[in-house]
């Protein structure tokens, strides 16, 4: 016989992992970090046209201790291997990777000894993105989509029983489709089938 | 004195020039809900095409595997045969494969491309988070079947022999409606209308 029979549902009361996982997505803060080429097209992103505050992510941190993701923006030399590791295990936990542009992800055009053929024998890697470099939006585009792989994360005995039951994750759609009238109308009836299960 | 004036009249300069922006144009673009289109000629995701009848332009050819400065391309060809016919010609491609983590979307596979069957979309959201998913293979690569088109294998329909499809029939004004150019030049054989050709 509290308040929360008397509200519909869904309105003031919500569950500890919906609120976690919004704020973590809403307020990802990448590690001020560029490697190569591909830092030029982050800052872009991150500046007036493009403006990734609109996601809550204008601040790029100067220390890592201040970070929770890691955009890997260019390709990492052997040499630098060692110190981009270390920037991730300075980062306080929960924190995503993306890989940005070819050379990161898999080492691109720079097939040689000196280049780590992907950063993902370094650190583990959440998203890939192709391009050479990749344009803002592409950024834009991993961004949105590791939004929404972490507000698809379980937490605590959800995660537990989805390990168990074999969990098969949200599949990643273009942001220019789940972002347009239809696809954001898509996404409500999915979460309504979802709750009324 | 006068410096205590100029102080305090910096700070307001400043933050008039804030205020006066708020009533510029905005240049942001809101880039997920609005997308803006690209150049037309943006290198963007690769096609693989078809002729007007549903038949696959590529002929197995590798030129674009060994254009790709990335090595992004791995193509493996394999026999036409009458009853099991992909392509126009003696050979298609059996598989063909990608790899957008390779790819640096120059252009120069297009540009070896001696059918025009590799040409370069404007889609540009290709981030996953696997490697595996990012190599694409033939089935996602090859351009949807259009009104008219059937799946192959199947004959050749445009003409008897790939001659006529490559510089006959089926590239002349019904293939390409309203372009005298191409239809001519495709007509007059290799080399017509090349201003290079004509020098030597």
């Amino acid at each position: 016989m509290g308040l929360e029979e008397k509200l519909p549902s869904g309105v003031l009361l919500s569950t500890v992992e919906g609120i976690v996982n919004w704020s973590r997505k809403s307020s990802l803060w990448p590690a001020t970090f560029g490697l190569a080429c591909c830092a030029i097209e982050m800052m872009s992103t991150g500046a007036g046209r493009y403006d990734l505050a609109r996601f809550g992510m204008e601040v790029f941190r100067p220390s890592p201790r201040q970070a929770d993701l890691m955009i890997v923006a260019g390709r990492v030399s052997q040499k630098m291997a060692p110190v981009v590791r270390q920037i991730y295990d300075q980062m306080p936990e929960p924190k995503w990777v993306i890989a940005m542009g070819v050379c990161a992800s898999s080492g691109g055009m720079f097939n040689n000894y000196a280049i780590v053929q992907g950063v993902d024998h370094i650190v583990p890697v959440d998203m890939y993105l192709p391009g050479c470099p990749p344009r803002p939006e592409m950024l834009m585009d991993a961004i949105l989509k590791l939004h929404d792989k972490i507000s698809d994360e379980p937490l605590g005995a959800n995660r537990a029983r989805r390990e168990r039951e074999g969990y098969v994750p949200r599949e990643l759609v273009a942001s220019s489709v789940r972002f347009s009238k239809e696809g954001k109308a898509a996404a409500k009836k999915a979460y309504a089938q979802e709750r009324a299960k | 004195m006068e410096t205590t004036v100029a102080s305090f009249l910096d700070p307001v300069k400043g933050f008039g020039l804030t205020f006066a922006t708020m009533f510029r144009q905005k240049t942001t673009e809101q880039y997920p809900e609005e997308v803006k289109a690209t150049a037309p000629r943006y290198h963007g995701r690769h096609v693989l095409n078809r002729h007007p009848d549903g038949l696959e332009k590529c002929i197995g050819c590798e030129l674009c595997a060994w254009a790709c400065p990335a090595d992004a391309i791995y193509v493996e060809g394999a026999d036409n045969t009458e009853d099991k016919r992909f392509s126009p010609g003696e050979r298609y491609a059996a598989i063909y494969q990608i790899n957008y983590l390779r790819c640096i979307f120059c252009g120069l596979c297009i540009e070896a491309c001696p059918t025009r069957s590799l040409t370069m979309t404007n889609e540009y959201e290709l981030a996953d988070d696997s490697r595996q998913d990012l190599i694409f293979t033939k089935d996602q690569l090859l351009a949807p079947l259009l009104p008219g088109m059937e799946q192959p294998p199947h004959p050749m329909r445009l003409g008897d022999t790939d001659t006529d499809y490559y510089v006959g029939v089926a590239n002349r004004a019904s293939a390409v409606p309203g372009n005298d150019e191409v239809e001519g030049r495709l007509a007059g054989g290799p080399g017509h209308n090349d201003p290079l050709r004509e020098e030597s």
